[in-house]
């Protein structure tokens, strides 16, 4: 099994749920999170004083896959959350050890 | 000499009933105002001690703050004939033979006033006065220094307010308020921030507010509580009240437009927090205006003071010292601007006390250039007295407890470390324990 995990803009989370739904997938995570890239931050000026803020918000998405399916799975989610602008985010792929479903025990592949 | 009931005007008195609780609305208004604006882990710790202004003052004003303020016929200060609000059917002095409502009414009026002042400096000590420290301060406060200035500006008999001396014309103008409150608050803000010092990490970390829209909420209340403040001054329920409530407004709106036409200029974008703020500014500086100039004075003197104010809150960075929150930018300068700009705008077609501006033709001993003088004279007057007597009684109340909170609680955030609460439970997370352990009792009601 593998664990597919993509940093995304926020507004682009749609897109790639949609884009993975059409793939069959059957289960994701999503989490709020912070960070930077080579976009960096931003600054905000409350009543004249300027604040740099560093991390900018973005939406992981992770997903588990039989490793046949990672590949597709990548590019589809590449596809989907890409502007062509900078902070667009990363997709990368993990090897993983076991995976159980906590409802039956079933394991690994049974499992995905 | 007691009041005559058959001179009770019960327009009169139905008005400023209303307006006195107008006004006490604007110190919940302003602790939104201020709560808005401070980072979410000293967010109650500004709301109480808004709150706790309202419940000190309410007590010192009944017991002697009145007395001092309006009492006698003093150049400077009140005489003890209220005291604890004795002799209360006797009338006002200021008032005279012109009172039309009960004299209670008019204590009533004027608590709500002596309330919101000391709590408009809670803006410029943000995240770092001890509460207990600030309970005492303004209980002193309220009575050493709210209470003379009142009664040098609205009690006939002061020495800066002179109307009902031999000329029979006011010494300087204030309508409402921008010496005795605003100016005074502000005054009082700047030496707070001397006396407690920068919050730890100002200017270098992030403090941006933690909620504008509880800041625009704020704001939008004390506008509205402000129409009880300025044409609730009028003490009347007549043309005056509803021309210093269309002044009131017309200046906000203006100074609105001001403070956000320089950010646009300065900063590229119009702000919310800025709109909130140069709604502030306009209604700070037609406070003492409100009564004596006309609403196309109050477009100027909003628009004025509006963009004025927005260039004074950088006053701090250029100066080092950490008013928070703006007390000082907004209210002390803009006191001082409305104060001032009364000298070119004031008319004596809507008040026969007042006198005539700069524009207006205004000359003689009280009229044109002698006015602005007077009025600069005023608040000088004021912002000396009440430095000095801020930084007095800080520095006194210091020596018999500490005035600044520890470093551990500053940075862990007031909430917690003095009133024991957080502000907001976001999600099941926030709620679990992220922020405190429960004591074992707790954790064994749960499980049981």
């Amino acid at each position: 099994m593998k664990l597919v995990t993509a940093i995304i803009k926020p507004f682009k989370l749609d897109d790639v749920k949609i884009a993975l739904e059409n793939l069959g997938i059957q289960g994701l995570t999503v989490s709020e999170v912070s960070g930077f890239g080579r976009q960096h931050g931003h600054t905000e000026v409350y009543r004249g004083a300027e604040y740099t803020v560093d991390l900018v918000p973005k939406v992981r998405v992770e997903v588990l896959v039989e490793p046949q399916d990672a590949t597709k799975v990548v590019d589809a989610m590449v596809e989907a959350a890409r502007t062509g602008k900078i902070g667009d985010g990363k997709v990368w792929v993990t090897d993983l050890d076991t995976v159980v479903r906590v409802r039956t025990g079933e394991r690994d592949e049974d499992a995905v | 000499m007691p009041f005559d009931i058959k001179n009770l005007n019960a327009g009169d008195t139905a008005w400023v009933l209303a307006s006195a609780s107008l006004v006490l609305l604007m110190t919940p208004a302003l602790a939104f105002f201020y709560g808005g604006m401070v980072r979410v882990k000293h967010a109650l710790a500004m709301l109480m001690q808004n709150f706790m202004a309202i419940a000190v003052v309410s007590v010192t004003w009944v017991v002697i703050g009145f007395s001092w303020a309006f009492g006698g016929t003093g150049n400077f200060l009140g005489d003890l004939h209220y005291l604890g609000l004795q002799h209360i059917n006797d009338v006002v002095p200021t008032l005279g033979s012109a009172q039309t409502m009960p004299t209670l009414v008019f204590v009533a009026f004027q608590l709500t006033f002596a309330v919101i002042t000391p709590a408009l400096i809670t803006g410029s000590t943000a995240d770092r006065w001890k509460f207990g420290a600030f309970v005492a301060f303004v209980a002193v406060w309220s009575i050493l220094i709210y209470a003379p200035v009142a009664h040098w500006v609205f009690n006939g008999y002061g020495w800066l307010n002179q109307s009902l001396h031999s000329s029979g014309k006011f010494f300087a103008e204030d309508f409402a308020g921008g010496t005795v409150v605003h100016i005074n608050a502000g005054a009082a803000g700047l030496a707070m921030a001397f006396v407690l010092g920068k919050r730890r990490g100002w200017p270098r970390e992030n403090m941006r507010g933690h909620n504008i829209p509880l800041v625009m909420l704020g704001a939008g209340l004390l506008w509205f509580g402000w129409f009880g403040f300025n044409a609730g001054s009028a003490l009347t329920a007549s043309n005056l009240a509803g021309v210093a409530w269309m002044n009131t407004n017309t200046a906000t709106a203006t100074a609105l437009m001001g403070w956000i036409a320089v950010e646009k200029l300065r900063y590229g974008k119009c702000t919310a927090l800025g709109a909130a703020s140069g709604a502030v500014a306009g209604l700070v500086a037609i406070t003492p205006a409100a009564g004596f100039v006309s609403p196309i004075g109050a477009i100027f003197i909003g628009l004025i003071a509006g963009a004025v104010c927005a260039c004074a809150i950088s006053l701090k960075n250029r100066f080092g010292y950490d008013d928070s929150l703006d007390v000082v930018g907004v209210h002390f300068v803009g006191g001082w601007t409305g104060t001032l700009l009364i000298g070119f705008f004031s008319t004596d077609g809507i008040n026969s006390l007042a006198n005539k501006g700069i524009l207006y033709g205004g000359g003689g001993k009280y009229g044109g250039w002698n006015l602005l003088w007077h009025q600069a004279a005023a608040a000088a007057a004021v912002t000396v007295f009440s430095f000095v007597g801020t930084f007095v009684i800080a520095k006194v109340i210091g020596l018999v407890m500490q005035n600044r909170v520890t470093e551990e609680d500053e940075i862990s955030g007031l909430d917690l470390a003095i009133h024991g609460e957080s502000a907001y439970d976001f999600g099941p997370l926030a709620g679990s324990g992220s922020h405190y352990l429960p004591s074992a009792a707790q954790r064994e009601s749960v499980r049981a």
